[in-house]
């Protein structure tokens, strides 16, 4: 019959469910759009500008290394646009152009490529570089716009405090009857919205929680880390409210400010640096969360979400050597 | 009640099923074709042994190939007619194995040696195991392993029941379901038949309820029988994995290594138990099956009754010719089955379906770096780390792969067809498993 046809030969599966990398990173990408989205509504053009160099520099320093280091060359995969609009969104929408560029080289060479490219790292790249910069530019990684929208009702361009900053200057200064409570910080309302200074995209939770919903709902991560992760903020910061509300702001304070949401939906379940099984992502998050409220009530920073999860991604090769699913027939004796 | 719900099983996959292109198309018996070639080996275990030669006249029915050893069957002829040749042809395995090839006298006759048994329900169990070997019955789902083998245990394995696999969870096949909806007395006959040699009475039909039809047929047929119950399941893949499937059906965990017997079960397959029946009550041996013919490389998709040893290209003709540029030819499902390399095999006992891919249906994936999603890890029904055991397996690392529980892996395919970094993940396991078993082999 037709013999002079060629069969394909495999082994068994021979049909996939479409998955892809491209896919993965794509997805994450346009949930983490409404958060960017609102950074440049309510910061401006500079934080437009300061998304675009981040992955411009990102993708074009991701082909490079391929190129030098003579691996396939898979740029156009995404993930160096979801590590660029990541970076992008860990910094102040003020922050100069070669500030974005170095912080596009710490994640990109350092942070992803010198451990072998992707897959391979073992902490997230952007918050690689967001850390390498904090610690290195402090004036310039701390001074943060007050954002200029309408939303901020007439509130000059000028530096602001975040709200978490505002309570580590308070708690540091030598008054002797701090109450923090007494301090002028923005409305439920506008931490949602996001009128209030920071990093350019973890300002808006609301727009976070509709990407991280988003992320949920594709099934690109479980619930795992984001729930352990603020779950476990909302418990410890909580306990620590109810010994002293005027040291320790409350619970859903915490929770609504700084990088918490950004982190736990986006940075945290990074697929890359965190656990592969349930059991192994909810020791993560937890992780995470108690790192982080420790950090932010007991530590010199203001913010510990990105320390906590850089501790937390160390701590996963031990998390995954340690936790591992129960095997199938491994309970002996039944039946 | 006689229906009851299964429990279900962790992981799995729910590929898309395809099974409408067939599981409404009533089986259609084929003539007996010109030509059979009966490959020798058509089981797990040692092949048969040829009693033929080149000349000889054979009759339907007769034993033309020896069983060698306990874990072996006999084959038989499924067609009157003049051995023609006693050699190598190809074989759904992948290769050229021995065969014979008879040419049809086209009378189509029964060897003498085939009668009913009238008497067939006072026969002991002894007798009963012994017909069903001589009738080269072998497991009809897939694997093909010897159907008395199973019915043997030791002593010390005391057996309480008997569960007949019905839930036929590869995609696009079809055959269990029209057998159960088309001939159910004969599944229930052959079951009791087949608890009867285990001295049981205790029968658990799983059927996934995908097949409410199925189900109800089989229910129906079950109301005269003490201790038959039809347990339905839900859709996922694979439920019909021996021990997803006694987990789904009583709760039991098959402990790492053993087998269904250590549990007290019994699995055998629905198509299995039908030719049970016939045997020992018609003395028929296994020379016919249905074959879910599908795909979207065949024009008119559908279930076949065929004679054991007829050509492949017999099967694409009843299912009107191929259509578009033939990619891939499988034998079995798209999940578990095996690729063909040309398009004129034999059929085999254990071969439940042919599966025809077009080509533009046949994806080429340049594999990845593992991003460690963990959407393996999730989906394996065994509780292992496939993305490990991938990792360990390129690196050649055997023995680090043997300790992650490397044998313990079913190769269901759930893994690779979850995988966003389309990693083979099932051929490096299996290809660190012919390592390890090499080396056990070597150290016994």
């Amino acid at each position: 019959m037709s013999d002079e046809k060629l069969l394909t030969l495999s082994s068994s599966p021979h049909i996939r469910d479409g998955s892809s990398i491209p896919g993965v990173m794509h997805t994450v990408v346009m949930a983490l759009l409404p958060g960017a989205a609102m950074g440049i509504y309510l910061f401006g053009l500079p934080a437009l500008l300061t998304i675009i160099i981040a992955i411009a520099s990102s993708v074009a320093l991701e082909a490079w290394m391929q190129w030098i280091m003579g691996r396939r060359i898979t740029v156009y995969d995404g993930s160096a646009i979801l590590t660029g609009l990541l970076l992008a969104m860990n910094l102040p929408s003020s922050a100069p152009w070669w500030l974005t560029i170095i912080g596009s080289m710490v994640a990109i060479i350092v942070g992803k490529h010198l451990y072998g490219g992707l897959g391979q790292n073992i902490f997230n790249p952007a918050l690689v570089a967001r850390v390498f910069l904090l610690i290195s530019w402090p004036v310039q990684m701390t001074s943060f716009p007050a954002p200029s929208a309408l939303l901020a009702k007439g509130v000059d361009a000028v530096a602001t405090a975040t709200p978490l900053s505002a309570i580590k200057m308070e708690l540091m200064s030598h008054k002797t009857n701090i109450d923090i409570t007494q301090l002028p910080q923005p409305s439920t309302f506008d931490l949602l919205l996001g009128a209030h200074g920071g990093s350019l995209g973890e300002v808006s939770i609301i727009a976070l929680l509709i990407g991280g919903l988003y992320l949920l709902y594709k099934r690109i991560i479980t619930w795992h880390i984001p729930v352990s992760f603020i779950g476990t903020a909302l418990a410890f910061s909580a306990i620590m409210w109810f010994v002293d509300p005027a040291k320790y702001a409350n619970p859903v304070f915490h929770i609504m400010t700084g990088g918490l949401i950004l982190g736990a939906f986006f940075m945290a379940t990074d697929y890359v640096t965190s656990p592969v099984t349930s059991k192994g992502m909810l020791i993560f998050g937890v992780g995470c969360g108690f790192l982080t409220i420790l950090i932010r009530l007991f530590g010199g920073y203001p913010e510990g979400v990105s320390f906590a999860i850089l501790l937390m991604n160390l701590a996963t090769p031990l998390i995954d050597k340690l936790v591992t699913p129960s095997k199938f027939g491994e309970v002996k004796g039944n039946g | 009640m006689h229906l009851i719900k299964g429990k279900g099983f962790r992981g799995g996959v729910h590929p898309p099923d395809w099974k409408e292109l067939s599981n409404a198309k009533a089986v259609v018996t084929l003539p007996a074709p010109e030509q059979v070639i009966i490959p020798l080996s058509q089981h797990i275990g040692a092949p048969a042994e040829s009693l033929m030669k080149v000349g000889d006249a054979v009759k339907k029915g007769q034993k033309i190939g020896e069983a060698k050893g306990f874990v072996s069957v006999p084959v038989h002829a499924s067609i009157s007619g003049k051995v023609t040749a006693v050699a190598s042809f190809p074989h759904p395995a992948g290769k050229s194995l021995p065969a014979i090839q008879i040419e049809s006298d086209g009378l189509d006759e029964w060897s003498e040696d085939v009668k009913e048994n009238p008497s067939y329900k006072n026969l002991s169990p002894e007798d009963i195991k012994s017909i069903i070997q001589s009738a080269g019955i072998v497991g009809m789902g897939g694997a093909a392993f010897p159907t008395h083998v199973k019915l043997s245990p030791p002593a010390n394995k005391k057996i309480d029941t008997l569960i007949i696999n019905g839930a036929e969870c590869e995609p696009y096949l079809t055959a269990d379901h029209r057998l159960m909806l088309e001939e159910p007395d004969r599944v229930i006959e052959g079951a009791s038949i087949i608890a009867r040699t285990l001295s049981i009475t205790n029968i658990l039909i799983g059927v996934e309820d995908n097949k409410p039809d199925a189900i109800k047929a089989v229910s129906d047929a079950a109301r005269s029988y003490e201790g038959v119950k039809v347990v339905s399941l839900k859709v996922m893949y694979p439920q019909g994995g021996e021990k997803q499937l006694i987990k789904a059906v009583s709760g039991k965990e098959v402990p790492s290594g053993g087998l269904p017997m250590d549990v007290g079960v019994v699995v055998q397959n629905v198509a299995t138990a039908a030719a049970v029946y016939d045997a020992v009550r018609f003395g028929r041996p296994l020379i016919e099956r249905i074959v879910t013919v599908t795909g979207s490389g065949v024009n008119n998709p559908g279930n076949f009754r065929v004679r054991t040893g007829t050509s492949s290209l017999k099967l694409i003709e009843a299912a009107g010719g191929l259509k578009n540029e033939i990619g891939k030819v499988i034998s079995g499902g798209p999940m578990m089955g095996m690729t063909q390399y040309t398009l004129d095999i034999p059929v085999t006992k254990g071969m439940s379906g042919l599966l025809f891919l077009p080509q533009d249906e046949v994806e080429n994936y340049a594999s990845e770096a593992c991003i460690r999603c963990g959407r393996c890890v999730v989906v394996c029904p065994m509780g292992l780390l496939p993305n490990m055991l991938g990792i360990y397996a390129e690196l050649d690392r055997f023995e680090q792969a043997e300790k992650a529980n490397l044998m313990d892996c079913i190769e269901c395919g759930s893994c690779s067809y979850v995988c966003p970094s389309k990693r083979p993940l099932v051929h490096l396991i299996r290809y660190a498993k012919a390592d390890v078993m090499a080396r056990r082999k070597k150290a016994a």
